[in-house]
């Protein structure tokens, strides 16, 4: 691999960009593999490359059915950070934070990560008491949370509606500072080329439709391109978690649903924060490009249609609206959707599945491109030595069955509900 | 935005409606322990038709059985619920 570097840019922008190599391979699929991931998302590709760092394994295949990150990788609305209210769920994801801050250097390639902090907006005083509870739990952890009065929000954002007659009345916030957006395509390529560079194959156009099982154990894989042996296999397929765990008899707590995000034209600098409100559901950022990211609910009702309903687009419009009145003069240029993997606790479930050979990588819901680099990091120590990372021990498959679940929200096995 | 056609009401917009669970992951008060738990924690959640419980909150608020395609919304049929056929 050719490093990517001020010097190498310089360099090939005298000699006409040209010389640059192909930043991964296109390999034909072997035989077998000691390591087969299904999936190639930002997830599936961050397991194989810790894989082959961390594990120092070698003969390992990505296989994707479309084109990496073409799925909810390529869809997020990037927001990275780390202060959830429970201890696993802030360890596992401030973990991930601690990777992101050193991605672009460990990868060579620049993720545009931008800790330009996370805003959670507070509409009354219930919601300043749940803020607080939540900045005092993080920081306790060790993890950064700062509260904001109504003027330190003001100051932040000076184009929310602060009026005292306003839609959505501000009353505080809190902010982890550490927090803040990333490239999301870059984040699966920078996996996909470092990956490649230590000889992991990344397959794309080759799509997993059944498993071959030896003696109760999967033995490899049924693809599009042809079966594959394989000495364990992980399935990282986020909203398609369920019908891939069925082609093994397996039913999953994990429902599909749609989740939409859209974005304005781009404009000069406007909200250099990313700013959220969990009681409205709706948040905003600015992307690099100058567009206004925003994104709302989920569609609430089962589906793996990747288009989603208008009213959730309108809802979340109004509100981002509302609270910054400046954005009813953009226009909106592109809305899409992506199949999320809702879990029946919201949370992640991260482990062996009760078929010997079969791991699962799923349940993320509408938050997961935040945790890739800790997700691939754990799932890679499972699928080596078949233990779980001690981060990734509370998201075991079996916690369902145990009564163990990790419910950030508190509202049962609905996902709608979330 | 999806077209219902509630039995009761007629054919309204799916915004006044909403989506339950699966007709399968109904738990009962008298079922054993591990079937109450299979049935609230495992999912077909599959690529293609499910029978689903809805309600049509925003309308008469009756409970309904659909019968519902995932990928293409597809609606089959679209059912007054009877609780005592679905234990
Ligand atoms: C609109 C939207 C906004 C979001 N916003 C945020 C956010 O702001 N912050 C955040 O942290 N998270 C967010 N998320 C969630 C986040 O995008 C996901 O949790 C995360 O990206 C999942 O990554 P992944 O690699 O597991 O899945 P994906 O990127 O979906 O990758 C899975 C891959 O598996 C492939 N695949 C599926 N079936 C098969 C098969 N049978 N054979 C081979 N390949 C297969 C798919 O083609 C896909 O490329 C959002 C999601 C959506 C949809
Ligand atoms: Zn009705």
């Amino acid at each position: 691999m050719k490093r990517y570097s001020a010097l190498a840019l310089l360099k090939a922008g005298l000699t006409g960009q040209r010389g640059w190599e192909q930043a991964w391979r296109d390999p034909e699929p072997k035989k077998s593999y000691d390591i087969i991931i299904i999936g190639g998302g930002g997830h599936g590709l961050a397991t194989a490359y810790y894989l082959a760092k961390v594990h120092g394994l070698r003969n390992i295949a990505v296989l994707e059915k479309g084109w990496i990150g073409g799925g909810n990788t390529g869809r997020n609305t990037t927001i990275v950070r780390s202060n959830y209210r429970q201890k696993p769920l802030h360890d596992l994801f401030d973990f991930a934070l601690d990777l992101w801050e050193g991605m672009s250097d460990a990868l060579n390639f620049n993720v545009m990560f931008s800790p330009r902090g996370a805003l959670f907006l507070g509409h009354s005083d219930g919601d300043m008491t749940v803020l607080a509870q939540r900045g005092d739990a993080l920081r306790c952890d060790g993890i950064d949370a700062d509260l904001l009065t109504r003027a330190q929000v003001q100051k932040l954002v000076p184009l929310l509606d602060m009026a005292p007659d306003a839609r959505f009345p501000i009353h505080g916030g809190l902010i982890q500072r550490r927090g803040g957006t990333a490239r999301h395509d870059a984040v699966a390529w920078g996996y996909a080329r470092a990956a490649d560079a230590l000889g992991v194959d990344v397959i794309q156009k080759c799509e997993v439709t059944g498993f071959a099982m030896t003696g109760g154990r999967v033995s490899g894989v049924a693809t599009t391109r042809g079966p594959i042996a394989a000495g364990r296999v992980g399935i990282c397929v986020a909203g398609n978690s369920g019908p891939v765990a069925a082609f093994a008899g397996l039913q999953l707590p994990i429902e599909a649903q749609t989740l939409q995000a859209f974005v304005t034209e781009p404009v000069k600098p406007m909200i250099d924060t990313v700013i959220m409100s969990q009681s409205l559901h709706c948040y905003i950022s600015q992307s690099d490009k100058g567009g206004i990211v925003l994104g709302g609910d989920p569609d609430q009702f089962p589906s793996y249609a990747q288009r989603g309903l208008p009213p959730r687009i309108e809802k979340a419009a109004a509100e981002a609206i509302a609270l910054v009145p400046a954005l009813s003069r953009l226009r909106m240029v592109r809305c899409w959707a992506g199949t999320t993997d809702m879990s029946f606790d919201g949370s992640p479930i991260l482990s062996a599945l009760p078929v010997d050979g079969l791991y699962l990588n799923g349940g993320w819901c509408y938050g997961g491109f935040k945790a890739t680099p800790a997700s691939g990091w754990c799932y890679a120590h499972v699928l080596a030595t078949g233990d779980n990372h001690p981060l990734a021990a509370p998201f075991a498959f079996d916690r369902f069955v145990r009564g163990a679940t990790i419910d950030e929200a508190g509202v049962g096995v609905l996902p709608q509900l979330r | 935005m999806l077209q219902i056609d509630c039995p009761y009401c007629g054919a309204r917009a799916q915004s006044e409606f909403s989506y339950e669970r699966t007709l399968d992951s109904i738990v009962t008060v008298e079922m054993p322990a591990n079937e109450a738990v299979r049935r609230l924690y495992a999912r077909a959640n599959p690529r293609g038709f499910d029978d689903e419980l809805w309600r049509h909150a925003f309308g008469c608020r009756q409970w309904l059985v659909l019968r519902r395609h995932r990928q293409t919304h597809e609606i089959t049929s679209v059912a007054a619920f009877d609780p005592a056929l679905h234990r």
